[in-house]
């Protein structure tokens, strides 16, 4: 959609691992992806599929004993790996902002919602207090909070959750940042709040430009959010394309799973008017202490071989729709059956 | 009344067991009617007094159910939808017996349980269970599989000792896990395996009625498949009987025959599952079917539902959803609709109802 634009940001076989007792394991491995500038990549995968650590290792929040220990992350053409502490510190909550689940990750409880902004809007910039206050209210306005004066002296806990949670959104728009990571921010919030909250955060993606990556395990607020999806698997990237060809002719075995295993909301009962059972996922995702040789996939997958043994390559489908694995399945065989 | 007429008395007996399969004439399983359940926090004699002087303002309440009628046949698998602080735990714990409501009644195969004598209530509580959405929370880290199931059973005198390995590796089996595992303890287990423990906890004590909290909700969506794939296999084999407490639509339609929406402590529509989710009524559960997310690519404009959650804590008039509702008129500020039928099995609260 945006391929003629140069890309916000541009991941390169990242890879970030933790060293252990019981040996080192690799939770980002290899993983490859762009954002462009008013586009939305949804990073999808099931629990501990290295999402989160993505999102960390491009914000350089990777504490000991985990690092980053391969790949390269270039924002607007600048490398970040390597930067000094210091550096990448200017850059959050100025360039990239990161809106987590819990908005208190964001918000300081005893600190009134005004005081917060401006010290981070001032914190990167030389305004004064008073163009700052504007900017905050702005910013309030922005993600629809009504009456942003009187809730600027609000503290947070004088606020529901799906209100936090917008305050955080504003702070992370604050500084007109050219990217935004956002873990998992509407995972607790009801349906009809989270609806508004993807709505408005479309728009001012769309608007500004800024670039957002939308972590989620959630493959249905992908569909309706994002312009390509990549999905995780124990720290791979295993497919990745534009939202219609991953969600509608998914190549892997994997994503061909997930998307079995989500009751839709447009399944048939059968001849009794019961309910058709879920195809399921065999067995369990793996722990990455114990990772098989070859496609991680392999002992739950029903189209492996002894080729899966090997590490799977990467097929390209279409334009820009990418595979890890050696038997994928065609457009037809994709198709919702 | 001297003359016996053994022929008719016959025939009345056998009426009930020819009740039509129609489900409305079977006399529900559960019944609650007319609920209401008011949170207030206990006053200490300080507030109290400062209250009585008028220094304090009296604690707020939180009506977190406002005349809630809900009765489920046996068999049945119903749903029950509606935003966060709704009242949805509030109405399942209800049903468990885990809270007393303010006011209403709670009928259990048409007896009223709260007038039963203490321990024949306790034995129809065991009829009813409960499935929480935390299955760790909820399992006592210190005992391994084998106490957790077997307490519950033992104490109500359901099995004696020497029958206890035998009905574990039983209940194991049917959640589908392998009985050798009896030993281990709840952390040893994979989030879906704890969640088949909760289950299997909740069966051990031979309930015909399962309510569950957002049982699947914080598993991963293949895990929730194996779940909710075990549910249904369960209703099947056992005749179990569920309200299903879920925010996930998704999740509701697949399991549900029967949905109710709530909305701030009152229900405001019920229906087949596949009539409310074809032919919504009320204009709440329009705009709640229109924000779901979908697995459908496309993008949505997500803008139905304006404005946020009211607070439970001064709930407004009349109708509870007028501030967001989109055809909110003046009747809608001064007076509460109630539940009229308007389709077979189809209820809603809504003023514009027939209108
Ligand atoms: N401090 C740590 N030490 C060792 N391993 C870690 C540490 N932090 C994370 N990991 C591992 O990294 C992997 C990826 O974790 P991550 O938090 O990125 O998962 P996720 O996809 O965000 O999952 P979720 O959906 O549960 O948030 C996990 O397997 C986890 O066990
Ligand atoms: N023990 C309690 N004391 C005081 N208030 C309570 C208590 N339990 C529930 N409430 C209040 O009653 C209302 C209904 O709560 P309930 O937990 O039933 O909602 P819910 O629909 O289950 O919400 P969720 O989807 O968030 O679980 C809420 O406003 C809640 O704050
Ligand atoms: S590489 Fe082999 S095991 Fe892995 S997903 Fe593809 S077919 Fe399955
Ligand atoms: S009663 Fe009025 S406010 Fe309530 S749902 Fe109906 S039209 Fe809307
Ligand atoms: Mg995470
Ligand atoms: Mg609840």
């Amino acid at each position: 959609m945006n391929a003629q634009r140069e890309p916000t940001l541009v991941v390169g076989r990242l890879t970030t691992r933790f060293a252990g007792l019981g040996g080192a394991v690799t939770a980002v491995d290899e993983v490859s992806f762009n954002v462009a500038p008013g586009e939305v990549l949804g990073l999808v995968g099931e629990s501990g599929s290295g999402k989160s650590m993505t999102g960390f290792s491009i914000l350089g929040l990777v504490d000991p004993p985990g690092e980053i220990t391969g790949g390269s992350i270039r924002l607007k053409g600048r490398e970040l790996r390597g930067l000094p502490a210091r550096e990448w510190r200017a850059l959050r909550g100025d360039r990239i902002a990161m809106i987590f689940q819990d908005p208190m990750m964001t918000l300081n409880p005893v600190l009134r919602i005004d005081t917060q902004m401006i010290e981070t809007v001032r914190a990167h910039r030389r305004v004064s207090r008073d163009a700052a206050r504007e900017m905050a209210r702005d910013a309030l306005a922005r993600v629809g909070i009504p009456s942003p004066d009187e809730r600027l002296r609000a503290y947070p806990h004088q606020l529901s959750g799906g209100m936090r949670q917008r305050v955080a959104i504003a702070i992370a728009l604050l500084n007109a940042p050219d990217l935004i990571i956002a873990d998992e921010p509407t995972t607790a919030l009801d349906v009809t709040i989270q609806a508004q909250i993807l709505f408005e955060m479309q728009t001012l993606c769309r608007e500004s430009g800024t670039a957002l990556i939308w972590i989620t395990h959630d493959l249905a607020v992908v569909a309706g959010l994002a312009d390509r999806v990549c999905v995780m698997y124990a720290g791979r990237i295993v497919e990745q394309g534009s939202t219609a060809q991953v969600l509608e002719t998914p190549a892997h075995p994997y994503t061909r799973g997930l998307l079995d295993s989500t009751p839709a909301a447009n399944v048939q009962p059968d001849k009794a008017g019961r309910p058709q059972p879920l195809r399921q996922i065999p067995g369990m995702a793996p722990s990455l202490k114990e990772l098989p040789a070859g496609c991680a996939f392999r002992p739950r997958c029903t189209r492996a071989s002894t080729l899966c043994e090997q590490t799977p390559p990467e097929v390209e489908l279409a334009r820009g729709h990418v595979a890890r694995c050696f038997h994928p399945l065609s457009a037809a065989e994709g198709l919702k059956s | 009344m001297s003359a016996p007429q053994p022929a008719r008395t016959a025939a009345l007996q056998e009426a009930p067991a020819q009740a039509p399969a129609n489900g409305s004439t079977i006399a529900p399983l559960l019944e609650l009617k007319a609920i209401r359940k008011t949170f207030g926090a206990q006053p200490d004699w300080v507030e109290r007094l400062g209250q009585r002087l008028g220094w304090l303002q009296p604690a707020a309440m939180v009506q977190a159910l406002d005349g809630v009628d809900l009765s489920i046949a046996r068999g049945e698998v119903v749903g029950l939808v509606g935003e966060s602080g709704c009242g949805k735990s509030t109405l399942g714990r209800i049903a468990v017996g885990l809270h007393a409501p303010s006011s209403g009644r709670r009928l259990w195969r048409g007896t009223d349980l709260d007038a039963l004598p203490e321990a024949e209530r306790r034995r129809a509580g065991l009829g009813i269970q409960m499935i929480f959405q935390d299955p760790y929370a909820s399992l006592n880290p210190r005992l391994r599989v084998r106490d957790l199931l077997a307490e519950a059973p033992r104490v109500h005198g359901l099995i004696d000792r020497t029958q206890q390995a035998e009905f574990v590796a039983a209940l194991l089996r049917q959640v589908g896990l392998d009985p050798a595992v009896a030993d281990r303890f709840p952390h040893q287990f994979s989030g879906g395996q704890r969640a088949r423990i909760g289950i299997a906890r909740a069966l051990a004590v031979k309930p015909e009625f399962l309510v569950c909290d957002e049982a699947v909700a914080a598993l991963d969506v293949s895990i929730q498949a194996q779940v909710l794939n075990l549910f249904m296999r369960l209703r099947e084999e056992l005749g179990l009987t569920y309200l299903f407490i879920s925010h996930d639509l998704g999740v509701v339609r697949h399991l549900s025959d029967r949905v109710a929406i709530m909305y701030l402590g009152r229900i405001v529509e019920s229906a087949p599952s596949a009539e409310i989710f074809s032919r919504p009524a009320h204009p709440y559960t329009q705009g709640l079917l229109a924000e779901a997310p979908t697995l459908k690519v496309e993008k949505k404009r997500f803008l139905a539902i304006q404005g946020e959650l009211p607070s439970p804590l001064a709930p407004p008039r009349g109708c509870h959803f007028h501030p967001r509702c989109p055809h909110a008129f003046e009747r809608c500020r001064l007076e509460a609709p109630y539940l009229q039928e308007i389709a077979p099995g189809h209820v809603s609260a809504c003023h514009l109802n027939g209108a």
